[in-house]
Parts: C-alpha cells; sequence; structure tokens
C-alpha cells in the first residue's frame, strides 16, 4: 500500500472533523508555547540575575599583604606590608586574565564638611576602581587618570558619608570637604551598594585618588591591598593563579616558603548563582515538560475517543481491504501531523507571547532556537509515544465485529 | 463448465463463549458459479451471516475448506484476507456502511486507495465508471448524509463494484429500505449480473430472494434446501406496478 494514498486518507479524516481536530491540537499547542515561552523568559530571567551577580563585582580578586595561616599560626607574624603600587602595575602588564587592576591605600579618619563630621575609611585607588568593583556614580563623575598624576585633592562620597555630612537629598557636588586638615573638593557621588557579605555598610566610603591618599593622608610608600578584576568570572582561578606567581617572583620567594600575600576571590558568590540559575532552568524546564505531557495525554485521549467513536469506519476500511497496518499508519499519521502541526502553531504562539510579556513586563528574554527545536522534537515524539497505543488498538480490531459496532 | 469462483466443502464454525461452544456452521458444502445470482436464506441465527463472514473474508473456518477463485483461504492471515477482500470482493452491507462526511466520489474510491496500482486521476475515472453504472454520476459531490438511504445503497454498489469483483456479498442490501427502493436497488443487482459479475445476497424477505436465480436456504447451521428459482421476478418489470407513494395518497 502507498504510503502517499494513507497520507491523503489521514488528511482527509482530520479534514472531516475540524473542530475534534483543533481541539486534539489545542493541548500540544499550548504545551509547546508554554516550553517556548518558559524557556524565553526563564532564561531572560537567568541572565538578568547573572547580570545583576556580576554587578556585585564576581570577577573581583582581592590581594591582601599577609601570609596564610595554616593550622592556626600566622607565618611570618608581624612582618610588615610590602605589597607596592608597582606590584599592581606588574599585575597590570603580566597577568593575561586580569583587566583591571588598582593598588589600594586605606586611611580610617574624620571627615568634616562646615560644622558636621563623620568617621569613614578613605579609599586610595585608581580611576578604574569603577570597572572593578562595578560601581558606578550616581551623580557627578569619577575622577580621571590626570588626577591622580597630580595627585589630586577631589574625592567622591558614599551614599553614607553624603547623607552624613549634607543631610539625604542633597547632591554636594562642588562642596569642600576636609580630611585631615587638607581641602578635598566633592566630584561625585557613588551609587548605593548596600551591605556586603560581612554585614559592613559599604556606602560608608570617601574614595580619592591613590597618589593623593598615599602622599598627602597615609604618608607611606606601600598599599595596603591590590584590587584587580579578571577578564571573565570563569577566569578567576586563572587570574589568582598567575598574580599569586608573579607575586612570589616579584617578592623573591624560595619554593619552599610561604606566600607573604592572600589571593582572596568570590568565587562561592559565583558558585551560588551558578546554582540558582540552575535550579531556576531546571524548574521551569519540569514546569515546561509537565504541560507537554498533559498536552500529550489529551492527544492520547481523543485519539482513543476517536478509535472507538470510529470503529466502524475502520471496519469499512479493513472490509474494502485494509490491512491492519494501513490502519496503524492512517492513525500514527494522524497524531503526528495534529502533533507537529500543534507544534508549529505552538513554537508561533510562543514566541509571540514570550515577546509580548517582556514588551509588557519590561523582562529580557532570550528565545534560543535550541529551546524551538526541543520542544518541535518533543512535540513529535509525544505524538509517537502517545499515539500509537490507539493505532494499534483500531488496527487489532476484528473487522467483522467492528462492522457490527453501533 | 468453468470452475466455481466460491467452493466450500465441510464447512464448520464454532465460536468459543466462555466454557460452552456455538456451533454456527455444522459442515456447509456449496459451489457458486460465475454469473450466478445466489440469494441465501434463513431465520435468525441459522447460520447464514457466519457463512457471509467466511465467504467474505472477514473471519476463517473452523475447519473444512474453502476456495475463492481458486485460493485456499483458510490458511491465511489477517493481511493476506485483506489483500483478497481488496482485490477480489465487493462488500454491500445492510446499513449501507459509508464513510460520514465524505462525498460519495470518495466513499467509492475507497478500495482503489488500499490497491496500489492507480494514479489518482484513474482512480477517480473508474470511481465515477462505478457511480455511472448505479446511475449516481450526478451525485458524485454529495456528501453520503446528504443522500438519500436509496441512493447510499446504490453508492455502496458502486463502492464493491469499483475494485472489478469476482463477486458481490450483499448482506441484507434492502433490510434499511423501503418497498420500492428496494426493488430499484435489486434491479441495479439484476443487471450487474447480466453484466457477467457473480452476487451473493443474504435475506429473510422472500420477495427479494425472487430477484435471484437460486435460493440456498439454511437452518440450524445447515443448508436445507437449495432451489432454482421458478418463476424469477425481473425488477424492471416489477417497478412499474409498484406505485410511488405520493401517487398512491393522492388517489
Amino acid at each position: 500500500m502507498n504510503i502517499l494514498n494513507i497520507i491523503k486518507i489521514s488528511y482527509r479524516s482530520l479534514g472531516r472533523n475540524k473542530l475534534r481536530s483543533f481541539l486534539t491540537m489545542l493541548g500540544i499547542i499550548i504545551g509547546v508555547a508554554a516550553v517556548i515561552a518558559m524557556l524565553a523568559i526563564g532564561q531572560g530571567a537567568s541572565n538578568a540575575v547573572k547580570q545583576q551577580i556580576a554587578g556585585l563585582g564576581t570577577n573581583m580578586l582581592i590581594v591582601f599583604p599577609f601570609a596564610s595561616t595554616q593550622g592556626g599560626v600566622h607565618f611570618q607574624a608581624g612582618t610588615t606590608s610590602r605589597l607596592t603600587q608597582s606590584d599592581a602595575t606588574a599585575i597590570q602588564e603580566q597577568c593575561p586574565a586580569v583587566e583591571y587592576v588598582t593598588p589600594i591605600v586605606r586611611v580610617v579618619t574624620q571627615v568634616i564638611a562646615g560644622t558636621q563630621n563623620w568617621r569613614t575609611i578613605v579609599f586610595g585607588a585608581y580611576p578604574n576602581y569603577e570597572e572593578i568593583r562595578n560601581w558606578p556614580v550616581q551623580s557627578g563623575s569619577y575622577f580621571t587618570d590626570s588626577d591622580e598624576r597630580d595627585a589630586a585633592k577631589v574625592c567622591l562620597l558614599g551614599q553614607t558619608v553624603a547623607e552624613n555630612l549634607f543631610g539625604a537629598g542633597t547632591v554636594p557636588i562642588g562642596e569642600t570637604i576636609q580630611i585631615r586638615n587638607l581641602p578635598f573638593k566633592i566630584i561625585g557621588v557613588l551609587a548605593p551598594k548596600g551591605q556586603n557579605a560581612n554585614g559592613d555598610d559599604q556606602d560608608d566610603i570617601v574614595v580619592a585618588p591613590f597618589s593623593t591618599v598615599q602622599q598627602k593622608l597615609a604618608g607611606t610608600i606601600y598599599a595596603n591591598a591590590i584590587f584587580a578584576s579578571a577578564i571573565s568570572s570563569s577566569a578567576v582561578s586563572t587570574a589568582s593563579d598567575e598574580i599569586t606567581q608573579l607575586l612570589r617572583d616579584r617578592h623573591k620567594l624560595t619554593s619552599g616558603a610561604p606566600n607573604d600575600f592572600t589571593v582572596r576571590t568570590q568565587t562561592e558568590i559565583a558558585s551560588t548563582a551558578d546554582a540558582t540559575t540552575k535550579t531556576m532552568t531546571l524548574l521551569l524546564a519540569s514546569i515546561a515538560g509537565i504541560s507537554l505531557i498533559v498536552g500529550g495525554i489529551g492527544i492520547m485521549n481523543i485519539m482513543l475517543v476517536s478509535v472507538t467513536e470510529r470503529t466502524r469506519e475502520i471496519g469499512i476500511r479493513m472490509a474494502v481491504g485494509a490491512r491492519g497496518s494501513d490502519v496503524l499508519t492512517q492513525f500514527l499519521i494522524e497524531a503526528l501531523s495534529l502533533s507537529f502541526a500543534g507544534g508549529i502553531i505552538g513554537i508561533v504562539l510562543g514566541v509571540l507571547s514570550s515577546q509580548f510579556v517582556s514588551n509588557i513586563q519590561k523582562w529580557p528574554i532570550v528565545i534560543s532556537p535550541e529551546s524551538i527545536v526541543l520542544a518541535f522534537i518533543f512535540a513529535a515524539a509525544i505524538g509517537i509515544f502517545f499515539g500509537w497505543y490507539p493505532a494499534r488498538k483500531a488496527a487489532n480490531l476484528n473487522p467483522i465485529e467492528a462492522l457490527r459496532y453501533e | 463448465m468453468a470452475d466455481p469462483i466460491i467452493s466450500v466443502k465441510h464447512l464448520v464454525k464454532i465460536y468459543k463463549m466462555g466454557d460452552f461452544e456455538v456451533h454456527a456452521l455444522r459442515g456447509i458444502s456449496l459451489e457458486i458459479n460465475p454469473r450466478e445470482f445466489v440469494a441465501i436464506m434463513g431465520a435468525s441465527g441459522s447460520g447464514k451471516s457466519t457463512f457471509m463472514n467466511i465467504v467474505g473474508c472477514l473471519d476463517i473456518p473452523t475447519s473444512g475448506e474453502y476456495l475463492l477463485d481458486g485460493i485456499d483461504i483458510s490458511k491465511m492471515d489477517r493481511d493476506e484476507l485483506a489483500r483478497l477482500r481488496n482485490k477480489k470482493l465487493g462488500f454491500v452491507f445492510q446499513s449501507f456502511n459509508l464513510l460520514s462526511r465524505t462525498t460519495a466520489l470518495e466513499n467509492v474510491e475507497l478500495p482503489l486507495l488500499y490497491s496500489n496500482s492507480r494514479s489518482a486521476a484513474q482512480r477517480r475515472e473508474k470511481a465515477m465508471e462505478a457511480l455511472n453504472a448505479v446511475g449516481l454520476a450526478d451525485r458524485a459531490g454529495h456528501y453520503s448524509n446528504q443522500l438519500s438511504g436509496g441512493q447510499q445503497q446504490r453508492v455502496a454498489i458502486a463502492r464493491s463494484l469499483v475494485n472489478d469483483p469476482v463477486v458481490i456479498l450483499a448482506d441484507e442490501p434492502t433490510g434499511n429500505l423501503d418497498t420500492r427502493t428496494s426493488v430499484e436497488v435489486m434491479e441495479i443487482f439484476q443487471k450487474l449480473n447480466e453484466r457477467g459479475i457473480t452476487v451473493v445476497l443474504v435475506t429473510h424477505e422472500l420477495d427479494i430472494a425472487r430477484f435471484a436465480g437460486k435460493n440456498v436456504l439454511f437452518k440450524d447451521g445447515k443448508i436445507s434446501r437449495i432451489a432454482m428459482v421458478e418463476d424469477r421476478k425481473i425488477a424492471s418489470e416489477e417497478l412499474p406496478k409498484i406505485p410511488v407513494l405520493e401517487d398512491e395518497m393522492e388517489s
């Protein structure tokens, strides 16, 4: 028997029952559309989460000038910091996995504005502190490389400092504050950052050029720390290894000697972010999978009802010479066509509805071609899987009983 | 004389209903020759339907021999029986058994769809030919539910013809029709028979059986009598005698 004829027979019979065919398809349409939309919205959401977590500065590495502790014993206890600005320059030049580097010098001191004063930390850093911490200004602007070169007395205030010195809601750009009796011009206010993982208020800070703080406030030739950022979150451990090796060489440590510095990364945050994203994807995929299976059961349900309802038709077909395999193929093709057509309509509907959601909710969506292929293959597989049993049942009908069926 | 189209010997069919057995056929032997028009008669439960199912290759006998056009079908599987039904047999049923929501033409085409050989155009031509033979060429595009009972049965006859079967098996073809339409249907069978097609008809109506050339009477799973019809009725002559219902009402 010619397969083209069977396809023709299947299509005629689907066409004879347009409403039933459509209702059967509806399950798959909704299932596939749900898969596409869920994956698009979910992927968009997880990308947004990733970006936000990257915003926390998971690429960041911090080099502290202290020895590691092993078994509770501090090695080289009491040795002074030997991290320098030139260490930072060397890291910038020689570590390919590192994007930005700045030496940091910290001074804890009183800052005074008119009659108000506040005790805070003054950070000295390069202008690339903005990129390393992923910390833009809320108003005003960062200091520049020439401010750094000239040791200009300019500074940025954290939200907490700005509020305590000038009151909430004011923009103190252009004002001057006194730090250790030196006037610093305020050129910007940092965006609020909130607490860090330790519960410390990160907005309680003043940031000024490294050279200014080092020379005019701290009076040291060393740096308290070096902040760096890796080129990507996956390059953090490579960057850490490169920095460790470079600093060991520069500090002329013999192979057995312990490090006189510590490199800290935020891989925990990164791995938490990763786990969160995976959980979210799994959750969405399982919801979408369930809706597809429900759609498939819908197809099976209708096909089973249809076999019963069409028992006499099957009997007629068998009487005029249809073999069991012809009937089986016909019903399978019907189920497959329904799930294929449903799959295509579902994909269109899914893309449209996720775009709709993205327009209404301003939610970023990502429609990956993989999700479309996946949904389609799944729909086809469900068509075969759930179409098989009713088709088998139809093919095994006894023609005499089928013809007598009322 | 030519070899018989249908030849059965000692045909036995036993249905098992749980613990006890129903002997539907208790040894039937019968030969039907080409161009014959045979009416099989009998009361309900006499085994005539079982006999037709076996002759129609829808069922296989428990024992005995059945040769259809010289082919032994008793050892055949489901698929081989299906092919045989498609190539050698045409069925006409009491309840017409047309596909619903399907045009007359598509209904007639159906057996051709299950045999390989023809193109779509050839199928259409063949189906139109068959519809023409039953006088319904002008109704080809009508859906089966738009046709009267008599017309539906004629479409069914066209469908049974379309594959050039060696024999047409009609199971109570007039059972659902009024007297006049019944005679019209018998007229078609007689015409087809004159053209050389073998017809086997099951009926319990004596009137209808008299349109056939030979009557076979079944009783309790056996043949109780075979007789040639002596005063055979010719449908085309009978028709004018039957008043159209409307005319009768008016007079």
